[in-house]
């Protein structure tokens, strides 16, 4: 298909305001000087080894993959029934439901961080880290009940009968006939989940104390006092690996037709 | 028990919140008997079979099968089958654990399990079918294998939802050869919705047609086609002409038939097209319309009391629309109905 000039132009010029911030932070990492600069002065690869010695982006990095991977699978062992009983039963508050769940999605995260810490953490003397975990799940919830809910809408509820009509529990029929057939979905919803909560930084920003900080945390603090391009360096490796991580889903699942 | 009243509805009332689907609705079946809910949509024959089959719970009545009360037995215990509409296959399973799903839950595996799911897919056909995934077959050949699924369970009842509604013709035939022959294998009782008469009529040993959530009559294959009771059966099996009797005269809705003849003690008489005898007679009506059919020709009339359907012999002379044809209804001919 051929486009004609001005099409290609105003097209050329939205992929480079959308990718060219990234093209400067990953040729920015491999820069030879000692300060966050762009175009980079030389070529090197000592910013991308120094991320890997920094003490607090290792406890960090830690830290936030518990809460991507803890607080998705949370959200998808609660998300996963609730999305299973929205589209099987006639629920009386079913869009009350799904309304409140989705909210985290549509209320700003720097509001949903300072009311947890106003009155969640405070008041109630709740651990950060537990505040922290709580936080991530109910972010995290509006996508598993989504794009669960759209896997099971695909799916046929009267082979659920059929297997009840052969022998099995409804439990059973749950487990052997309805997940198995939704595990694209739910696989999915990890992913996305998993992308969501690891790049999360207001709510974090709210919920962060001594020792315990998410990575993106860590990294709008580390920038405050130090100002080299080993920041850049750790943003770049993110992102390719959160590319890599969606490629791949894209490769083995169709991730695409999920989301 | 006796074998004439194997599955017996009594009095069951079925309804989703307030709507009442079915309503003290009675019906034995016999052992072995190949029986069709008869109706059209919404006549609750498809909320009856899935109470028989327990997935619906009855507000009011009972279920008894085999000498047992079933009306508060759980579905996966029933043992009744049922093969759905949709045909209803797990699509991640292959051919044989969609067959095998029911005999592995009953504990069944190895060479038992084995031997068990390949004599139901060879009675079926469809042996070489094993490997496949439910997706990589047609219609016709998943349709065989809910029904091999089914029927490895060795169900009391099987329960099969509009079964040739989803084929094609030729496959309709094949389909419906294949289940009188698992029928007359295996003895077993199987209950068969549909909106078709056709189907109902070439399939079954006895009809219940179905309206509103009653039982309007139940009889043979030729009870049910040539002497209904109702207009509504009537009209369901062909009938076009359905004429109601007042006052020792024959009426076509609210106009009077000029027929002097004597009329038997019932409420209606119905003609079907065939029977209308056309070319002479006490009547006359113009030819609005004829279309051929094969072996007839089908004329509409018009008459000073309504309109008339009428077939005559293709090989007979052609009225044209627009001229008038004298024709005659033979009371003796006609099906007497009980009810208006």
């Amino acid at each position: 298909m051929s486009l004609r000039f001005p099409a290609a132009l105003v097209l050329s010029l939205v992929i480079l305001f959308l990718i060219g911030p990234f093209l400067i932070i990953v040729a920015a990492s491999f820069s030879a000087g000692d300060t966050l600069a762009f175009p980079p002065q030389g070529f090197s690869l000592k910013w991308i080894a120094k991320v890997f010695t920094v003490e607090s982006f290792r406890q960090s990095f830690v830290t936030s993959m518990i809460l991507a991977i803890g607080g998705t699978l949370v959200a998808l062992a609660l998300g996963v029934p609730a999305a299973y009983a929205m589209s099987r039963y006639r629920l009386p508050f079913a869009e009350t439901v799904r309304t409140i769940v989705s909210a985290p999605v549509i209320v700003p995260g720097i509001i949903v961080g300072l009311a947890l810490l106003r009155y969640v953490v405070v008041p109630m003397g709740m651990p950060i880290t537990l505040a922290l975990f709580l936080a991530h799940t109910a972010l995290v919830l509006p996508y598993a009940v989504r794009v669960v809910s759209a896997s099971l809408a695909n799916l046929r509820s009267d082979i659920e009968e059929a297997a009840i009509l052969l022998g099995s529990s409804r439990l059973g029929a749950f487990f052997d006939i309805v997940l198995p057939n939704i595990r694209g979905g739910i696989l999915a919803a990890f992913i996305l989940g998993f992308v969501t909560s690891f790049n999360q930084v207001p709510v974090s920003l709210f919920l962060s104390g001594p020792g315990v900080r998410t990575l993106p945390v860590d990294m709008l603090g580390y920038m405050e006092i130090v100002f080299d391009p080993s920041v850049a360096a750790l943003s770049s490796l993110l992102a390719f690996l959160s590319m890599g991580i969606v490629l791949a889903a894209e490769r083995f699942l169709g991730f695409s037709r999920y989301v | 028990m006796s074998d004439q009243s194997y599955l017996a509805l009594d009095g069951l009332t079925l309804g989703y919140g307030d709507t009442v689907a079915v309503e003290k609705l009675d019906l034995t079946i016999g052992k072995g008997e190949l029986v069709a809910l008869l109706g059209p949509s919404g006549c609750g024959k498809t909320t009856t079979m899935r109470a028989i089959a327990g997935l619906l719970a009855p507000s009011a009545g009972t279920i008894r099968l085999d000498g047992a009360d079933i009306t508060r037995v759980a579905a996966n215990r029933r043992q009744v089958g049922l093969v759905f509409q949709s045909y209803a296959l797990f699509p991640h399973l292959t051919v044989f654990d969609n067959v095998g799903f029911g005999l592995r839950l009953k504990g069944l595996k190895g060479a038992a399990l084995r031997d068990k799911v390949e004599a139901g897919l060879t009675s079926v056909g469809l042996a070489a079918y094993a490997g496949r995934k439910p997706p990589e077959l047609s219609g016709g050949q998943q349709q065989r294998v809910a029904l091999a699924r089914s029927m490895v369970m060795e169900p009391k009842v099987l329960l099969l939802d509009e079964p040739l509604s989803n084929l094609d013709a030729r496959l309709r035939l094949d389909m419906r050869t294949e289940l009188q022959r698992v029928q007359a294998q295996t003895g077993v009782t199987m209950i068969f919705v549909t909106h078709d008469q056709a189907e109902a009529l070439s399939l079954a040993d006895r009809i219940v047609v179905m309206r509103g959530g009653r039982i309007e009559q139940i009889g043979t294959p030729e009870e049910i086609y040539n002497r209904p009771v109702s207009r509504f059966v009537a009209d369901f099996v062909g009938f076009e002409n359905i004429f109601s009797i007042r006052d020792g005269r024959l009426w076509l809705g609210d106009a009077a038939v000029p027929l002097s003849a004597s009329l038997p003690a019932a409420a209606g008489l119905a003609f079907r097209p065939r029977t209308v005898a056309l070319g002479a007679g006490p009547l006359s009506g113009v030819v609005r319309g004829v279309s051929f059919a094969g072996s007839t020709r089908e004329y509409v009339l018009d008459t000073s009391f309504g309109t008339i359907r009428a077939d005559a012999d293709a090989s007979l002379p052609v009225h044209p629309p627009g001229t008038t044809v004298a024709f005659d209804l033979p009371i003796g001919q006609a099906a007497c109905l009980k009810a208006d």
